[in-house]
């Protein structure tokens, strides 16, 4: 257990930059893997995790240079092989498992021979013992059905299966160690959690060394038995798991666990002040200095070495950690918010809403109807009151992001309608609606790099709305561009950037500050921060909360991450195949009783905790099309009664916590069921 | 990818951004070749009715046919002129009618794709279907048709080769936009009540200028191949003005034994083509825009 096999010692990786200047991005990382460890890699973006995790099967990306230090694999340096020498340890002793499964696999290859390819590669085993392997590894990874997955394509498979054959081809060499680059990231939540737990048990019954980088310590905390957390190309803090997850003793893993949403919480987490800095920025001192609360002259002027502190099998890099020992049991604290005021009026209610993807056919279009019997969206009825945030929760395929386009008028709507102040029925179509009304509903989206036009700078950015709804021109409309970069807590200079010059927070505060520049009285957020950093995510978070409290706006948040919406939610409805299976006060759903969704849903949370395993009640199995009658989660429910389920939509059932619940067993049943 | 992120502070403005493009174009052999090529034809051809020896229309039965020497540096031709007077003045013509023919196919070809992207459905079908049509039509036969109806001065062949070289201009536009149209800023500004118009304008515009531009400049040098092919064929402009097309049409019954007559215009048409096509390329490299990026390995 306490063999070595890979060993980075003071490795330095870096890039030229334009003005010729030396620049690294991984100074000076030194770290062991040790014989059947699970070790995971955390850092958030540009923290030169991936880098480090390349670097250790030998490999440096295009443009960027091997500076020094030394990668040792079983004591060669991998870092000085010949590409040949490489070939015969990536594969058979090194192994990686990509990001995104989908794209790694060649589309037009059945999954049998591209398992097959590997094994030839990789071992010497003959046809008829390769066919044989192959189902064998199949049946490792748990994919249904392995005899007939062998003659599938790639695109015939969901995208958790894909991971799976990914982590199949992968284990066809026996590799003695496993590279997982954020694995699990594009997955939906009971998938990721499954896969998370297939990993866990290759590790322990392969024995494989494994490296697991991810920039979610939700993930890492199920998987790893030692954390080495990243910050701007360095380590700050490395040690066993559960000692880095349950007493951080560096201020940015402290921060960073404090910045995450927690399901035990329900208010807005606590935001960690400024950015990562950029690569080549520091001159001198500490890199964490200006993020940093315990920082004092010396950590100015003096960057702090990695210290190995024995009692805690630790290494640290910081001056002031002391301070942090013993005092960690406020790590489980939120930044309480107001709530609106629920006699409020209602200023958005859909009423029946469908919305169909379905392709009209001629006769249908000459009458203008859809005649879709199954449409993807059905009888959606919600008010949303004034003020308040309501979260649409669900997985990938719930109907969440096609309710809100359709809010927005950007998708026509089969059947219902959707009523803006004093029953006033909106258009579903964009261009039916008046001005003020397009005004008064605003969209943020989830990737700011693809919301904002990249050829505009921020002031063209936001001019955009002022000048459509409020004809503002010349210092008028600079002082209002002003006023709402301050809003976002941006400052004046950033008015001439351009957004490939703004890190991701900035760019999402700029969208931010652009659906405001309309003074809506709804804004939809759709995922807005699902591309973002960990801590950057609660300064948005805490943004849009202070924005509401400020300005009275009503939010419609549609996210798939049940932490992030229990932060920052009033109420919560709950979709499966674009079907409602519960809606109620946040507070409520996230109690029991609730629908079996939502206890699947709740229980394959990943929380940055080894003690809080997830719970995987369902298969995660993926449903192309909602079922033609009866409960949406027929298909998927641990719960299922019988036949009543699949034959007859479940009625809506009032809990005595106020949450509604569309179900055939009994509320009071399903509490003691869930006890 | 940790590339970008070292960001420059400072602001720079249009001009600044031009000379650094220009700047990059130089930086590789093949741009700066190129550039220079292009260079020299510009120039010479603005310069090159102050600095021809001879009048390129003298024609004089004494000085037929004579090989280079040091008076008549490329020789002469049949009818007596000098060649390398007309060589010099024959890149006049074909460069302003290409290059305002081009301007032309740029604007109507990049505003009818960009429009049929946005719009979409029924008006981009049958747009696309029409420009279809017309590519199957061998362009030099309905260029001989307009050119024998309507003339061959440069006020038709402008507009008429414009026109032609347009439509392929009118895909890339529309392939560049479908790119950025699925882009959420686009869906954002459509979801704000904005025209079509502004739409294009504001958001799409900026981020497909670079592509149109690039085709814009490719065009520009098979357009100037099939202006001269026209006057090779005796439909592009009229004798006694000279032109490398013509030039190559009249003097090549005789090129076997005055083969300078017709080798100094091939090597001009040749040259500024070759020109261009690397100018064209350093652009799309300088502006990141090209395709042929070696795969990592």
């Amino acid at each position: 257990m306490n063999e070595i096999i890979e060993s980075v010692k003071n490795l330095s990786i870096g890039f030229n930059s334009q003005k010729g200047k030396q620049i690294s991005i991984l100074r000076n990382v030194s770290t062991n893997i040790k014989k059947g460890e699970t070790v995971g890699i955390v850092g958030e973006s540009g923290s030169g995790k991936s880098t480090l995790a390349l670097a250790m099967m030998g490999y440096i990306k295009q443009g960027l240079f091997h500076l020094k230090g030394e990668c040792l694999f079983k004591s060669e340096d991998l870092l000085k092989m010949s590409s040949r020498q490489l070939e015969k340890i990536r594969g058979r002793k090194i192994a990686m498992i990509p990001q995104n499964a989908g794209q790694a696999l060649t589309p037009n290859l059945k999954i049998g021979y591209q398992i097959d390819e590997a094994l030839r590669l990789h071992t010497d085993l003959k046809k008829t013992e390769r066919d044989k392997k192959i189902s064998e590894l199949l049946n490792k990874v748990r994919l249904p059905s392995p005899e007939t997955m062998a003659f599938r394509y790639p695109h015939e498979l969901s995208g958790g299966q894909q991971q799976r054959v990914a982590v199949a081809m992968a284990l066809a060499g026996k590799p003695d160690l496993l590279l997982l680059d954020e694995p699990t990231t594009g997955l939906d939540v009971t998938t990721q959690a499954h896969v998370l737990e297939l990993l866990r048990f290759i590790a322990k019954d392969t024995g494989t060394s494994m490296i697991y980088v991810s920039h979610d310590l939700g993930a890492i905390a199920q998987v790893s038995d030692r954390i080495v957390v990243m910050y701007a190309g360095e380590i700050v803090l490395e040690g066993p798991a559960r000692k880095i997850l349950k007493e951080p003793i560096h201020p940015y893993t402290y921060g960073l666990l404090k910045s995450i949403p927690k399901l035990s919480l329900a208010g807005l987490p606590a935001s960690m002040p400024g950015s990562q800095p950029q690569p080549g920025s520091i001159n001198e001192g500490c890199s964490f200095y200006d993020r940093c609360n315990l920082a004092n002259d010396n950590c100015k002027k003096n960057s702090p070495d990695l210290e190995h502190i024995k009692e805690l099998d630790t290494n640290v890099r910081c001056f002031n950690y002391k301070e942090l020992i013993n005092q960690n049991n406020n790590l489980q604290t939120s930044i309480t918010k107001k709530t609106n005021n629920s006699e409020a009026n209602e200023v958005l209610k859909l009423k029946d809403v469908s919305i169909s993807y379905a392709k009209q056919k001629f006769f249908d279009q000459l009458l203008n109807k859809i005649s879709d019997q199954n449409p993807t969206v059905k009888d959606i009825n919600i008010d949303i009151k004034k003020g308040e945030t309501i979260a649409l929760v669900g997985e990938s395929g719930s109907g969440k992001s096609t309710i809100l386009k359709s809010i927005a008028g950007l998708l026509k709507t089969k059947d219902g309608q959707i009523k803006f102040e004093n029953d006033r029925i909106l258009s579903s179509d964009l261009k039916m609606r008046n001005p003020n009304d397009l005004r008064a509903i605003q969209l943020i989206f989830q990737n700011p790099d693809e919301s904002l036009n990249p050829n505009h700078t921020v002031e063209q950015i936001l001019s955009q709305p002022l000048k459509l709804y409020f004809n503002l021109s010349g210092e008028e409309l600079k002082k209002n561009i002003i006023d709402l970069l301050k809003k976002v807590r941006l400052g004046e200079f950033y008015m001439s950037r351009y957004p490939r010059q703004l890190s991701g927070g900035e760019k999402q505060r700029v969208a931010v500050a652009r659906a405001f520049a309309a003074k809506p009285d709804i804004i939809l957020c759709d995922e807005v921060t699902s591309a973002l950093d960990v801590s950057v995510q609660a300064a948005v978070l805490n943004l849009l909360q202070q924005l509401k409290e400020d300005l009275g706006t009503t939010y419609v948040f549609v996210s798939h991450d049940l932490a992030v919406v229990r932060a920052i939610s009033d109420r919560v409805a709950v979709l499966y195949q674009g079907r409602l299976c519960e809606i109620g006060p946040s507070q409520n759903v996230y109690k029991f009783p609730s629908h079996p969704y939502t206890e699947v849903l709740l229980g394959a949370v990943l929380e940055p905790d080894p003690d809080i395993k997830p719970k995987l009640v369902a298969e995660d199995i993926v449903e192309e099309k909602p079922p033609e009658k009866g409960c949406s989660f027929q298909g998927r429910c641990p719960r299922k009664i019988g036949d009543i389920c699949n034959s007859e939509v479940p009625p809506w059932q009032i809990g005595e916590n106020g949450n509604a619940i569309r179900c055939h067993i009994n509320i009071e049943e399903l509490a003691s069921l869930q006890q | 990818m940790e590339n970008n992120l070292i960001t420059e502070d400072k602001q720079k403005n249009k001009l600044e951004k031009a000379f650094e493009i220009l700047k990059t174009m130089a930086s590789k052999p093949s741009g700066l070749i190129g550039l220079t090529i292009v260079l020299f034809h510009v120039v010479l051809a603005l310069t090159s009715p102050y600095i021809a020896p001879y009048d390129y229309k003298a024609i004089s039965p004494n000085t037929m046919l004579l090989a280079p020497s040091a008076e008549h540096w490329f020789g002469t031709d049949s009818l007596g002129r000098d060649v390398f007077t007309r060589t010099i003045l024959g890149g006049r013509t074909a460069l302003t009618v290409t290059f305002f023919g081009s301007l032309i196919a740029l604007l109507w070809g990049g505003l009818l794709g960009i429009f049929c992207g946005l719009v979409g459905g029924k008006i981009d079908d049958v747009v696309m279907r029409v420009v279809d049509a017309f590519l199957s039509i061998p362009w030099i036969l309905a260029m001989l048709l307009i050119v024998s109806l309507l003339g061959t001065s440069t006020e038709v062949l402008i507009p008429a080769l414009g026109f032609f070289y347009g439509k392929g201009i009118v895909r890339v536009a529309r392939a560049a936009t479908h790119d950025v149209i699925a882009k959420d800023f686009i869906v954002s500004a459509r979801a704000r009540g904005h025209s079509n118009m502004s739409i294009i304008w504001n958001e799409i515009i900026p981020n497909v200028r670079d592509a149109i531009l690039v085709e814009g400049a490719m065009r520009w040098s098979w357009m100037l191949l099939g202006f001269s092919s026209l006057s090779f064929l005796g439909f592009g402009v009229s004798p006694p003005t000279p032109d490398w097309g013509l030039m190559i049409s009249n003097a090549r019954g005789l090129m076997s034994f005055a083969y300078w007559s017709v080798i100094a215009p091939i090597v001009g048409l040749s040259s500024l083509i070759i020109g261009i096509n690397l100018t064209a390329d350093a652009f799309a490299k300088a502006l990141g825009i090209d395709r042929s990026t070696k795969a990592p390995v």
